[in-house]
Order: C-alpha cells, then structure tokens, then sequence
C-alpha cells in the first residue's frame, strides 16, 4: 500500500455491504445502505482532501487497482461524467470513456449489444446515462457488470441524489427534521426524484415547489409537500435548490416565458431574505444565472454548489468502491 | 368431411337460448346436427367432454395480425393458428398493416390468405380514412362488398371531428341484413396523449415516464358518443380501459343510443403498478390503468354496459420490445391467454356467470359486427370451443402458436384451458 492509504480507513466499512449488484435507484435502498454510501464517502473525501488547509500531495488509492470502469453516456455530460472518471482514477481503476457520437449506436445497434461488446472486453463497472427512463433497469437485467446510473430521463440521479445529502449533512450534522426546498421543472427532473427518496428515508421534509404545469401531482407522498408560490414557502426552508430549466426538454409550453418563470420562482436576494439565516442554496448545475439563480446567490456566501462538486466526487468513489466490493 | 363427431357429456352453454346443461352434440358435415341427452354415437369420433366446457367458437373482434407489411411479428397463418390455440374460431384483424388495409385488393387478400391457411377464420377490418391518416374516407362500401365486416383506424383516433361525423353517416348507409356497417373506435385524444408512455398517475411520475390521462379516453369516448348520437351510426368502442369511460358508455346505453364496447383482458387483469421495472411488455395502448378503473371494466361487463372482450393482440419482435423504454412499441398479444385469464379473472372470481362470460367471447362479438356464428345451435355450422375449466398452469412463451412472445402474462399463474376447437367441423386438439 502506498502512503495515501493511512488515512483511509476501510476496516470500519467493509463490515457491511450493499444489497444489490447495482446502483438504479434510491427508491430502492434502504436507510443503511445510504448511510454506508454516505460514511465510506467521508473516507473517500480524505483520500484528496486532507483537511481545510488543503489537498494532499498524492490523491489516490489502489481500492480498485485492475478494474475497468466504462463511462457510457449516450447523453451530454460534462459534470457527472468528469467526476465519475475522476473518482474512478482515484481509485486506481482503468476507465474507459465511450462517447455516444462515435459508438455504434448511430449505426443502429442496440443498446444491449453495446453493453454486451463492452461486456465481451471484461468491464467491471458500466456508469450509464441515457435520456430514456428505464435503460439501468434494462441493462441490470441483461448483463453481469454491475450498472451505475449516473441519470436516466426524468427517473432518478442517485449520485446526485447521495452527493445532495451528504453536503447538507456536513453542513447541518443530520437530516432528520430538516426542510429542503426543490425548485423548478420537477416533471422531467431526475434528481428531483432521487432527492426526494434519499431525504425522506432519512427523515427529512421535501417541499417542490414551482407552477403546477411542471409539479406532477403523483410526487405526493409522505414527508413531500407539494407549494405553487416560492415566497411562502421560503420562510420554512432549511435548504434550498434550484433546478436548472431544461429547455430542451420542453416538449410543449409549461409556462409563457422565462421571464415569467423568473420573475415567480427566480432565487434572488431578496427572495432569500425570507428564508432562515441558516438556509443554505444547492444547485446541479449547469446554472442558468438570470434565469433560476441570480450571480449574487450562486456565489454569495449562502451557496454550497462548489461543495456539491466536491463532494460528488466523494460519493461516487465511495459508490464505485462499494459496488466493486460485491464483484 | 362425412366423418360424425359426438362431443360426448359436457357441460353446454349457448348464451343465445340460454341454454347451461349437462349434453351431447353432435356434428355432422361441418355443422351442428343435435344437441340433446345420451345421442347416438355409433361410427362417430367420439370426444369424451366429461368435466368440460362445450361453447360456442370464440370470437376475437380485436387483433392485429401484421400481414402484409410486417411479417417477421405475425402472419395471417400464424396469428390464426395461435388462435385456434387460444380457443378462438374466428378473429377480425385490424386494418393498421404496412400498407394499411384501405384498399379492395388489400381485404382480398387478407381473405384469401386466411383461406388457405385453414385455422381460424379471419375477417378483415378495413380503414375508415386512406392510410388511416384521418383525413379522407376510404371506397367504405366497396371494402364492404369485399368482406371486411367493420371499419376502424385503430392505432389512431381520428382527430377531426368532422370526417368523424362523415364515416359514421356513410356507414349508416352500407348495409347487409339491413344492419349498418359498424365502425370500431379507438378513441384517444391524440394530444392528451402525446409522447405519453403509460397510466398518468403516481406510477408514472415516480418512474419518471410522460403519462397518458385518463381524460384523454374519456374525452374521446364523449365526442364519439355525441357524434353516434347525431349520426345514429352503429358506433362500437374498441379497449375500453377507464372508469369514466364505462361511465359514459353507460349513460349513452341508458339513453338508446346506439352503442357497444369491448375490453381487453389485459385491462380486466393487471394494472399499472405492473410498470413499476420497465418491463416493456407492460407498455401497452390504452395503457394499464389503476386498480380502481380495472374493478369498473370487471363492473361493466357484469352489467351489460361493455358487451364483449376482445385481446387486441398486438405482436412485437424480442428486438423491438427490448428498446429503452420511450422507443419501444406498444402492445402485448393475447389470443392464448385470453381464455384463462378471463376465466380466473371474471368467473372462478365469481364476477360473471359462466353463460355470460361465453357470451362476451362469442355470441357479442358476433352480435356487433354482425357475423355467422356465437351459437350452437342445430343446423348451424360447427365453430365450437370446449374448455377445461380445472386446468391450473403458469403462462409460459415457449408454448406460444404465435410468432411473438411479448405476453404480459408470462410467469402468472391461471386457471382453465381451451382443449378443443372445432371449425366448421374440423377437430383441433390442443392438449400437448
């Protein structure tokens, strides 16, 4: 072991395990797996970043030293992807990045005889995108390689999901009991659905909020609240995030104009105002400043989005080491 | 074809005289000879019915069997044999072929081709607009003199209204037996529905899918009601899948207006929640609605206001079906399982009687679309069903007559099997 790893402390993890082969979903993890995601990524964190004062000098491990990781994004990504591979290289696993324009998939073949090819050349870890809801699930049941999703249509974004929690619990030490606002295109949001299963296992409130057009109704469940108008629902908020307007994904007109929509549910300082001096701001990213966050909230002193991207890149080592424990 | 065959000893429902007794029929030359206590069996086959349900032949209004255009799913041939197997005498297959079935030549051949096959019978649907595009009729009354039995655009709702109006008042007058041409209607609001995957509701906003109201079959239904109204059109409503929907139909019935429905017995059996996984053999038009729309389908058959069940077999290549999700097709087949699943559905359940049941499958569907059959009765010729109702099995697709195996019953476990199907006479033994 080389000198990066005195920090990592494994022993306390490997103790406990994931249930499944692949990670789908948060909808389909219990309390304890998403805690064991959440403490292995605390090590992880370690791994390349020390302490407050700086990164250490070597940022890697051997965890997965001999693994192939592929990153197969039928989909643009410049964040998740680069931070899956980042993760996966810290881990010391060989990772193989597929972009969608050059597979074969232009050429007609299947997605499962895609993954299959890549199967034939001995991949551990397939990291999936794809814009259709449903393709992990598909894949899972179609090959042996352990299938991560990194985002599938509006179903769920589980490292988004796990990397949103994990910062707001640095941040306020638990979840349990905590408010968290999600504001915008709920209806073709991933994460929006991701964080709504990992919050309310753990015991936290979602409120989404944003015109009716983009809140489907069917969200409605237990610790999730459904509000039209933002401003009244600030002043309960622990936590806010901000959901980037997919303008690609807008089939027909949900609403009449960004400005319209900015005007209502754009974040801006005065609208922080009313929420609790404690309310922290979360974001995806990519942002649209002007549009859902104005420039003075996305860098101002109350936005832990550099953090989330941190983060990420904890989670999804913590995520990758995980799954690679179970091959 | 001398040969005499005495079915021995079952239990005969005819629904059309009521009929639910302990006999014998016997079949001569391709036709009923007798229906009566202990017959002369003397040089006949005999077929022992012990135990056994002897109906009239099955007959499926709703099925979709691929040829021309898209022979690698379903042929004429093939989907034929698989209804033999599913205890079907006779399907009516849908016009939405490549091309569509909108021509004369198109209903001839579809006849002819059913003809040398030599398993069910199968009469052609043919298109109400060109290409089935919604815009302008077909020669409606040149395809009827051809054989097809009824007109639909199935797949698609025509959206205008006013060619709606039109194909109903043509129809109106085609005639045989002084009975109207009847139109199939599957009605779907087209931009309700646009680029919806499955049941809008709690299911399809967790599983992140665009969702298909139930407003946009009721709202359809509503039009084509008032639209039958207006044009006293024979109007028949084609998978009818939402409460709201068997509502309508109801008040339209109570109202003398002249109207009839179907249901699948995927949409009497499963529900949404089924989706929950992706599996595309779920992902079916209409979609599978929620548990409250599926107990109002079991109620309308129970009174009368939807009067037959049809499969709406849709056959799909493994290929297709395994897509992402939003690409892959919709439907499931259905013409081998709609016997058991029925049965344990409406009947074991205790739902329907078992003459009503027969009746949805025979004598109703041969009512609406005016066709020979759906009774046994002596002189008639000899389409007759003979199910076992004690068989208890799992569904499984290597037994499948059909070129595809995307059924969305498969692993699911029912009761009763179709053993016998008799055609014009002619004796399919489907015991393996």
């Amino acid at each position: 072991m080389n000198k990066t790893s005195d920090n990592f402390n494994s022993s306390s993890i490997q103790s406990s395990a994931l249930n499944s082969r692949h990670l789908i979903a948060l909808e389909k993890l219990t309390c304890k797996e998403i805690e064991l995601i959440l403490e292995t990524a605390r090590e992880m964190k370690k791994v390349f970043i020390a302490s407050k004062e700086g990164t250490r000098s070597v940022k890697k491990v051997p965890a997965l030293q001999g693994r192939t990781v592929v990153m197969l994004f039928f989909e643009p990504s410049t964040r998740t992807r680069n931070s899956f591979e980042l993760a996966a290289k810290r881990l010391s696993a060989d990772v193989v990045s597929i972009a969608v324009s050059v597979s074969s998939t232009t050429k007609g073949e299947s997605i499962i005889d895609t993954v299959r090819n890549l199967e034939a050349m001995a991949c551990d870890i397939i990291v999936v995108r794809h814009k259709s809801s449903g393709v992990p699930e598909l894949l899972s049941h179609k090959v042996r390689s352990a299938i991560v999703n990194a985002g599938d249509g509006a179903h769920e974004h589980p490292s988004q999901g796990l990397l949103d929690i994990f910062t707001l619990k640095e941040r306020f030490g638990s979840i349990e009991g905590l408010n968290l606002l999600i504001v915008g295109d709920i209806l073709h949001s991933r994460v929006a659905r991701s964080d709504i299963w990992g919050l309310t296992k753990l015991g936290a409130k979602v409120t989404l909020v944003g015109p009716p057009t983009l809140v489907p109704q069917g969200l409605e469940m237990p610790g999730v609240e459904i509000q039209y108008d933002l401003d009244s629902a600030l002043p309960s908020a622990d936590a806010v995030m901000l959901l980037r307007i997919q303008q690609e994904r807008m089939e027909s007109t949900f609403f009449p104009s960004l400005r319209e929509y900015s005007h209502r549910y754009g974040l801006n300082k005065k609208r922080l105002s009313l929420a609790k001096k404690h309310c922290v701001v979360l974001h995806p990213g990519p942002i649209n400043r002007g549009v859902e966050i104005d420039s003075e909230i996305a860098d101002g002193p109350r936005s832990v989005i550099l953090d989330q991207v941190t983060n990420g890149v904890a989670v999804r080592m913590s995520i990758l080491y995980l799954l690679a424990g179970k091959l | 074809m001398n040969e005499k065959i005495v079915i021995k000893s079952g239990r005969v429902l005819d629904p059309a005289s009521h009929l639910d007794e302990i006999l014998d029929v016997a079949v001569i030359d391709g036709k009923i000879s007798e229906i009566g206590k202990s017959l002369n069996a003397e040089d006949s086959k005999v077929i022992n019915a012990e135990g056994l349900w002897v109906c009239p032949g099955f007959v499926d209004m709703h099925v979709h069997l691929r040829e021309p255009g898209q022979e690698d799913r379903e042929t004429i041939a093939s989907g034929a044999l698989s209804a033999v197997y599913g205890g079907f005498t006779a399907v009516c297959c849908m016009p939405n072929t490549d091309p569509a079935v909108d021509s004369v030549g198109a209903v001839r051949y579809i006849i002819e081709r059913a003809k040398s096959a030599g398993f069910a019978k199968v009469y052609p649907i043919a298109a109400i607009t060109q290409k089935s595009e919604g815009k302008s009729l077909t020669n409606m009354a040149s395809l009827f003199e051809e054989g097809a039995v009824a007109f639909s655009d199935d797949g698609r709702t025509v959206m205008d209204a006013l060619i709606m109006r039109r194909a109903m008042e043509y129809a109106r007058g085609i005639y045989t037996n002084g009975i109207s041409a009847p139109i199939s209607l599957h009605s779907i609001d087209e931009n309700l529905a646009r680029g919806g995957q499955i049941n809008e509701g709690k299911i399809s906003a967790i599983l992140g899918l665009a969702g298909i109201p139930s407003c946009a079959e009721t709202i359809a239904i509503a039009r084509d009601i008032a639209l039958a109204e207006l044009t006293h059109a024979k109007v028949h409503f084609a998978h009818v899948s939402t409460k709201n929907a068997v509502q309508l139909i109801r008040e339209a019935k109570s109202k003398g207006i002249s109207v009839t429905a179907e249901v699948t017995p995927h949409h009497l059996a499963l529900t949404d929640s089924e989706l929950i996984g992706y599996d595309t053999r779920f992902k079916i038009n209409p979609p599978l609605r929620s548990e409250e729309d599926r107990a109002a389908l079991c109620e309308g058959l129970k009174d009368g206001t939807i009067d037959a069940i049809a499969t709406d077999h849709a056959p799909h290549t493994q290929i297709d079906k395994d897509l992402p999700f939003d690409s892959a097709p919709f439907g499931t087949i259905g013409l081998e399982t709609a016997v058991p699943v029925t049965y344990t559905i409406l009947v074991k359940s205790g739902i329907l009687s078992p003459l009503k049941w027969v009746e949805a499958l025979s004598l109703a569907p041969c009512t609406i679309f005016n066709l020979p059959g759906g009774k046994l009765k002596v002189g008639a010729q000899a389409d007759i069903t003979v199910v076992d109702p004690s068989a208890d099995f799992f569904v499984e697709p290597d037994n499948f007559k059909s070129l595809s195996k995307n059924s969305c019953f498969i692993g699911k476990k029912y009761s009763a099997k179709p053993v016998f199907t008799f055609i014009e006479g002619k004796c399919f033994s489907l015991c393996l």
